[in-house]
């Protein structure tokens, strides 16, 4: 990484929290396996249902908690493992429910990335993200899950980019990533409102998931997500500071006019590809993204942005903020905007 | 609390633990999927793990990083679309229960000593076969390379489940899938592998963003997978000091506990695992009284579920005698002391239970 670089991709993954830091290491110190029944084993059982006690007052979720190793997991267990089949997806959602839903209608998105909630009322599972992972739009889930509920279906919300940022949507299962709100990569969760949606599949998790917990993991989410939101006040002041001057430079920030997480941003810069942007942002020290991590560098345009019907959306790059983003890195991005833009 | 329970999990390596603090950091904390320079530092500290690990295989093949052995064992089956299963009798649940909700299986037995039969009958048809290197609960080391062999000789693929073997025994030659897990060799939870052939084709079971070359989405972790790395290296470093000391634990607990019957083979196994029984002996209660000394049953999944050991029922012991074993497990970091006062410990409780 050049000396001064500068992180705005927190979208693709943020810093583990000091504190989650501290509570994976004493994790590491915790290595019996927590389905050993010697007192070792008992203690490390014990440290894991005391963390996903915390995990859930920290999400004021009152449900079941399914611990996976990561939110494309959860979000695969939740689709395979649902007593529903899954029949309609967001056309926006992310490529870890997409690639399961063949069969499922797609929901089509407006101009700003919304669902229709009248459009998701169907009998069984659907799937609608909480928080776009490339604009940052909040979707109406309340009003979904209303409709989804009033049909007889089942709301399978990937919260992955909203978990420890927003409250929790009225979901019926919740996928989250440890590493999207300060915990670390390798660990996340399924919520389940009751065990009655999910068919069991596995020794681990009362009988719903196999392998040996990721202990460490799962503490050092608990600690991530207890620290809290906070920050979101800042990053909402700085993201409208990044609207405004983009905009004032001839630039265009994607989906202003939706309500969005603070935390993601999308903007257009007329006439550059993403890809060019890339490059030049990279060569000067700041990382950011043209859409989501997993499809950067395969050229392919934002099913996002075309599910939107967003023109120019190969001018479009992803801006993500994180706790630590200053001022001063914001401000000098801008000043790398007006120069890449010319 | 001396910890002699390496078949459930082990110490995690200061070494392994040192290479996942710098993937701890902020400085090294990008998505390695990300192609800015902070994700392509993450993505070669990825690679280089991928090298580390892929010591542990054959050549020929690509690593895939999981998120645990069971996974890993789950992707290989699922993801082969076998229809028809052979696999041993002594397999872990990882393997024997994913077999049997995707397929039609057959198992093959194994004989008093927890042996599978290298020349056992494989029914033409078969698409899979899974043996497992070293079992978990006994300790017995299959005969694995001619096992693929026979496999290959009805066109069937052949999946070893390596997770007590890696790093401790030579890669299984001619197995076409391995499955291994990082926390039992000495390095973190959370992350396992699945070793792949190259031309053999598999479908993912997690799909999403593409990772792994498309064959399991997720991101990527640099601290899980650097620590895995280093833990890998350093077993193979250590593979022949860890045997000679497993070695001398072996004898001296032996020697501690001249009265015990051994279950499974005593020179066809792997010298870190003690699998004993002992007449009208009430293993859970001798768990619960040795509480300085963390020890099991059997393995960690099944205990607890007051269901008898289908590994011990395979080597034909009776419920009875299945209830009356334990499993003493020890390895790199166990001493020689510790672990006779332990076994002194064990036998001492026993002997008051007649």
């Amino acid at each position: 990484m050049p000396a001064k670089s500068i992180y705005l991709d927190h979208a693709a993954t943020t810093p583990l929290l000091p504190a989650a830091r501290e509570a994976m290491l004493a994790g590491f110190a915790i290595w019996a396996n927590p389905s050993s029944p010697h007192a070792a084993g008992r203690a490390a059982r014990a440290a894991l249902e005391e963390a996903r006690a915390r995990v859930k007052t920290a999400l004021g979720w009152s449900g079941e908690v399914v611990f996976t190793g990561g939110a494309s997991e959860a979000l695969a267990l939740a689709i395979t493992g649902c007593v529903q089949p899954l029949v309609g997806v967001s056309a926006a959602e992310h490529e870890a429910v997409l690639r399961h839903a063949a069969s499922a209608a797609k929901i089509a998105v407006d101009a700003l990335g919304l669902v229709d909630p009248a459009e998701c009322a169907l009998a069984g599972l659907v799937a609608v993200q909480h928080v776009n992972n490339e604009t940052g739009v909040i979707q109406p889930l309340a009003a979904v899950a209303e409709a989804v509920h009033g049909a007889g279906g089942l709301l399978l919300a990937d919260c992955a980019q909203s978990a420890g940022k927003l409250a929790l949507p009225d979901a019926d299962l919740i996928a989250l990533a440890a590493h999207k709100c300060g915990g670390p990569v390798g660990v996340g969760a399924l919520l389940i409102r009751d065990w009655a949606m999910l068919r069991p599949g596995g020794g681990q998790e009362r009988g719903y998931r196999g392998g040996t917990e990721n202990l460490p993991g799962v503490l050092a989410l608990a600690a991530a997500l207890e620290a809290g939101a906070d920050w979101l006040d800042q990053a909402a002041a700085l993201r409208d500071l990044l609207d405004r001057a983009i905009t004032a430079a001839g630039g265009e920030s994607v989906c202003e006019a939706a309500a969005r997480v603070p935390a993601i941003a999308a903007y257009r810069m007329p006439g550059k590809s993403a890809n060019a942007q890339l490059i030049r942002f990279d060569g000067m020290g700041f990382a950011v993204s043209a859409g989501s991590a997993c499809s950067s560098g395969s050229l392919r345009v934002s099913h996002v942005l075309g599910a939107m019907h967003f023109p120019h959306a190969d001018e479009v790059i992803r801006v993500s903020l994180g706790r630590e983003t200053t001022r001063a890195e914001i401000d000098s991005f801008i000043a790398a905007w007006h120069a890449v833009a010319g | 609390m001396t910890y002699l329970d390496y078949q459930a999990s082990t110490p995690v390596a200061p070494e392994a633990r040192a290479a996942m603090l710098l993937w701890l950091d902020a400085a090294g904390s990008a998505n390695p999927h990300s192609p800015h320079a902070a994700g392509r530092a993450a993505k070669a500290a990825v690679e280089v793990a991928r090298e580390q690990v892929a010591g542990l295989f054959p050549a020929g093949g690509r690593v895939m990083f999981t998120g645990s052995a069971t996974e890993a064992l789950n992707l290989a089956i699922q993801g082969s679309k076998a229809r028809h299963m052979a696999v041993s009798a002594i397999e872990h649940a990882a393997v024997l229960d994913t077999a049997q909700a995707v397929a039609q299986v057959h198992e093959l037995p194994v004989d008093s000593a927890g042996v599978v039969d290298p020349e056992v009958a494989l029914a033409p048809g078969t698409q899979l076969v899974a043996v497992m290197q070293v079992n978990n609960e006994i300790g017995t080391v299959q005969p694995v390379t001619r096992l693929a062999e026979r496999a290959h000789e009805i066109g069937a693929l052949f999946l070893c489940d390596a997770v007590q073997g890696g790093g401790k025994l030579a890669a299984p030659a001619g197995a076409d899938l391995i499955a291994l897990s990082a926390h039992k060799l000495h390095g973190p939870k959370g992350i396992g592998a699945l070793w792949v052939r190259d031309g053999v084709a598999l479908q993912p079971l997690i799909y999403g963003g593409g990772q792994e070359g498309g064959l399991r989405s997720g991101t990527v972790s640099p601290a899980l997978c650097a620590g895995f790395g280093a833990a890998a290296a350093l077993a193979l470093a250590h593979r022949d000091a860890d045997a000679a000391h497993v070695a001398v634990l072996w004898a001296a607990a032996r020697a501690v506990l001249p009265d015990w019957t051994l279950n499974g083979s005593a020179d066809q196994r792997w010298l870190g695992n003690l699998n004993l029984r002992r007449d009208g002996l009430d293993a859970a209660r001798l768990i619960s009284e040795c509480r300085a000394i963390a020890f099991s049953a059997g393995s960690a999944c099944a205990s607890g579920s007051g269901r008898p050991s289908h590994v011990l029922h395979a080597i034909g012991l009776s419920d009875a005698e299945a209830k009356s074993s334990i499993r003493l497990g020890f390895g790199r970091y166990t001493t020689l002391d510790e672990l006779v006062s332990a076994c002194r410990a064990i036998d001492a409780a026993a002997r008051a239970q007649d």
